[in-house]
């Protein structure tokens, strides 16, 4: 119960800070998404945004700044096993099932739905 | 210039003062639902209209409503001298296709959102110079394909600003001739393209608050006539910033317009229907003419009325080389007798 309780808080702040920036500034959504993903890299880096998905789990993992985590841990992870090779390997191989399950749910919804309106 | 319909800097005067005879709209079911929902001619039920594509939607829609212009005038096409369309979408496509089937001399043309004031001007001047007997000008938006050219593609639901605006889906259509009967066109005021810079692709009411400031104060300097001469004066799609903001505007420049302006873009939807600023496109000025303010004009509800559109002149690649909006605004008096 606890877990859901971070997860609804630190997933909600992130989304606040989001749409703070979206009504007060000149960002358009596309800024902010690249902002995100660079800001949980970094985060990651930094050694910042793991201890937040072990408090929080998906909280922190579903908002896009866990995409950029994702990518930097794995890119961590795979220098450890192979070296160099692994700043250009790790950081698809961690992130593979969400971006070809993005592809595979994205084309069955466009053939299944026609928008209206 | 030895011209005696040319007044003052930018406005002309029709001598013969040709007619509007017939208008037409078909709206969307947004626009439906909205204040004025029951002017127009006929209602959508679904934006995409049975179509495959929400462009291929919107020809059919400005094809049906210069069918139903025509039709509402008694006349036939072939008795059609020239037409005269244009639309948001690149090349003006809604328009091409849209007129493809008639066989009547066709010019396209672009002004953005005051491309419905450009055709009737044009459409006027063409009637009063005795070149044409009947001209049908019109003009068409639709929000869908609006949003997929200009914004993003409705399919991915990104957040709109409080200060953007809703592109009318809808086209109007109106019949000008020289003889019949209707409310006359009188004169018409040409803008010129200003741009003071705004960069703000949501937020384009204030973007062409200056061009609407500047063409309706060329306006009474070129005719010296006074906002009490008009029962009406309304943009096309200033929205509600965009209304105020000209007010103010006009307000400094010493010409009071209070209780007398009004916008398209304000009066198309209501409050509760969550438009943000207010409605914007082609298909606002030009079904709101051709709908509401036709229907006002021809009860004798207004003796005198300016509608003013305004276009933003941008293009999603201007806006992504982080160019400003040059804006314009074309005024066009129509007035009953």
């Amino acid at each position: 119960m606890r877990q859901y309780i971070y997860a609804f808080v630190v997933g909600g702040i992130i989304c606040v800070i989001a749409q703070v920036l979206m009504d007060t500034t000149k960002l358009k959504p596309a800024h902010i998404l690249v902002l995100f993903v660079t800001l949980g890299g970094v985060l990651s880096a930094l050694g910042v945004y793991q201890p937040l998905v072990n408090i929080a789990g998906a909280g922190a993992t579903i908002p896009i700044p866990g995409f950029g985590h994702a990518m930097v841990s794995g890119v961590l992870e795979e220098i450890e096993k192979s070296g160099i090779v692994g700043v250009f390997s790790g950081g698809l191989k961690a992130t593979a099932i969400g971006l070809s399950a993005a592809v595979l749910f994205g084309y069955i919804m466009a053939l299944l739905f026609n928008p209206k309106g | 210039m030895s011209g005696t319909k040319k007044v003052g800097k930018q406005t002309v005067k029709f001598t013969h003062q040709p007619k509007i005879i017939s208008t037409a709209s078909i709206v969307g079911p947004k626009e439906g639902e909205g204040p004025l929902g029951r002017y127009f001619d006929k209602v959508l039920t679904d934006n995409i209209y049975g179509e495959k594509s929400w462009e291929k939607a919107e020809s059919k829609i400005f094809k049906e409503t210069i069918e139903l212009a025509i039709q509402k005038a008694g006349l036939t096409e072939d008795k059609i001298d020239f037409l005269l369309c244009g639309d948001l979408l690149n090349q003006t496509i809604a328009s091409n296709f849209a007129v493809r089937d008639f066989p009547i001399p066709f010019l396209g043309l672009y002004g953005a959102c005051s491309t419905m004031v450009e055709a009737m001007v044009l459409a006027a001047m063409l009637v009063d110079g005795g070149f044409a007997d009947y001209v049908v000008a019109g003009a068409s938006s639709h929000h869908d394909t609006a949003e997929r050219q200009y914004r993003y593609p409705t399919e991915q639901g990104v957040q709109r600003p409080l200060t953007a605006q809703w592109t009318v889906t809808g086209a109007g259509v109106v019949t000008i001739a020289t003889e019949g009967t209707g409310p006359n066109i009188t004169y018409a005021t040409i803008g010129q393209v200003i741009d003071l810079g705004q960069k703000d692709a949501d937020n384009m009411g204030s973007a062409m608050a200056p061009a609407a400031t500047d063409t309706i104060f060329q306006h009474f300097k070129d005719t010296n006539h006074s906002p009490d001469d008009y029962d009406l004066i309304i943009t096309g799609d200033l929205g509600k910033l965009g209304k105020k903001l000209t007010q103010e505007m006009l307000k400094q420049k010493g010409l009071d317009l209070t209780g007398k302006l009004e916008d398209c873009g304000v009066l198309i939807y209501s409050d509760k229907q969550d438009v943000h600023s207010g409605g914007s496109g082609c298909g606002c000025a030009a079904t709101v003419f051709s709908g509401y303010l036709y229907n006002q004009l021809t009860n004798k509800k207004y003796k005198r009325i300016m509608l003013v559109a305004t276009g933003a002149l941008l293009s999603p690649t201007s806006s992504q080389q982080g160019e400003s909006i040059p804006s314009i605004a074309h005024a066009i008096v129509v007035e009953n007798n």
